[in-house]
């Protein structure tokens, strides 16, 4: 029962410092000078998402959201891959660079 | 709390900004955030379907809108005050709305006693599904569902129809997109 306590009180501090992460990520988006502070900041806050989805999982004895967690993955990197297609080529039906000869 | 504290924060950085490329950014941020709240509300099929909706597709699609807008958003011509009002007007009447529900999780809610013990009861009986939300979806509130989706057929097919008006009528669709692709590639 000590042990159990324990592991909850680690995994309720965990998930605070994901909540200050969180809110440190949305203020680089927020006053981020470039694109890519923004688009980093996404994608912190995407992985940050995912933390927290994982250590509710564990403190609600549902270990089971960690699939979740995967697919959220898989839809940040489409996000993310999107945002820095578009900002390269300017358009997302691009074909990508072609091989120089 | 902390999180939807963020979402005001995001909010308002999303109504402040007028770098187009950078709201759509936050937008996505900010569906990720009421995914986590969603999570936290026990919610995580709902919070699925915000994250792939409004984190995933919503971005790709505004950043194709993007494509064909310009990046920075034009002053308002008109001043917000009557918007504002109507806002918190509405605001207000949700609020107030909110007052009489039933604290969260209460098992003694009146959503709880109508139709729910029957839908859990009598599931298996009657529609042999063996997932009550799927049986009260495709099931018992048929109808509606099958209104839900010719809504969104009707809408993919206007949307379809609006983006079909803007390609020239002269060249043929596959060729047309070549040879744009490739009157554009010198510039870039």
């Amino acid at each position: 029962m000590e042990g159990l306590t324990e592991g909850l009180f680690m995994y309720m501090v965990a998930a605070i410092a994901i909540l200050v992460a969180l809110g440190l990520a949305v203020f680089r988006a927020l006053a981020g000078p470039t694109v890519f502070d923004r688009a980093l900041a996404a994608n912190a806050v995407g992985t940050g998402a995912i933390m927290l989805l994982a250590i509710v999982g564990f403190l609600t004895g549902r270990p089971e959201f960690l699939d979740i967690g995967i697919l959220y993955a898989l839809l940040n990197i489409i996000a993310t891959l999107a945002v820095l297609k578009f900002f390269r080529y300017g358009d997302l039906g691009h074909a990508g660079e072609e091989p120089k000869d | 709390m902390v999180l939807l504290t963020l979402m005001a924060i995001v909010t308002i950085g999303v109504v402040r900004l007028r770098n187009l490329f950078a709201v759509v950014i936050l937008g996505g941020i900010y569906s990720f955030l009421m995914a986590s709240v969603m999570i936290m509300l026990d919610a995580v099929d709902v919070a699925m379907t915000e994250a792939s909706v409004g984190a995933g597709i919503s971005t790709v699609l505004m950043l194709g809108t993007l494509y064909l807008t310009k990046m920075e958003e034009t002053r308002p011509a008109h001043t917000p005050l009557l918007p504002l009002f109507v806002a918190v007007v509405t605001a207000g009447g949700l609020i107030y709305g909110t007052i009489d529900l039933p604290p969260f999780g209460d098992a003694a809610g009146i959503i709880h006693q109508h139709v729910a013990p029957h839908y859990l009861q009598n599931s298996i009986v009657e529609t042999s599904v063996p997932n009550v939300v799927t049986s009260v979806l495709a099931s018992y509130r048929g109808f509606d569902t099958l209104g839900e989706t010719v809504v969104i057929f009707t809408a993919g097919i206007a949307v379809l129809l609006l983006l079909k008006g803007r390609r020239p009528a002269s060249e043929p669709d596959s060729n047309a997109a070549k040879a744009r692709s490739r009157r554009r590639r010198p510039k870039a």
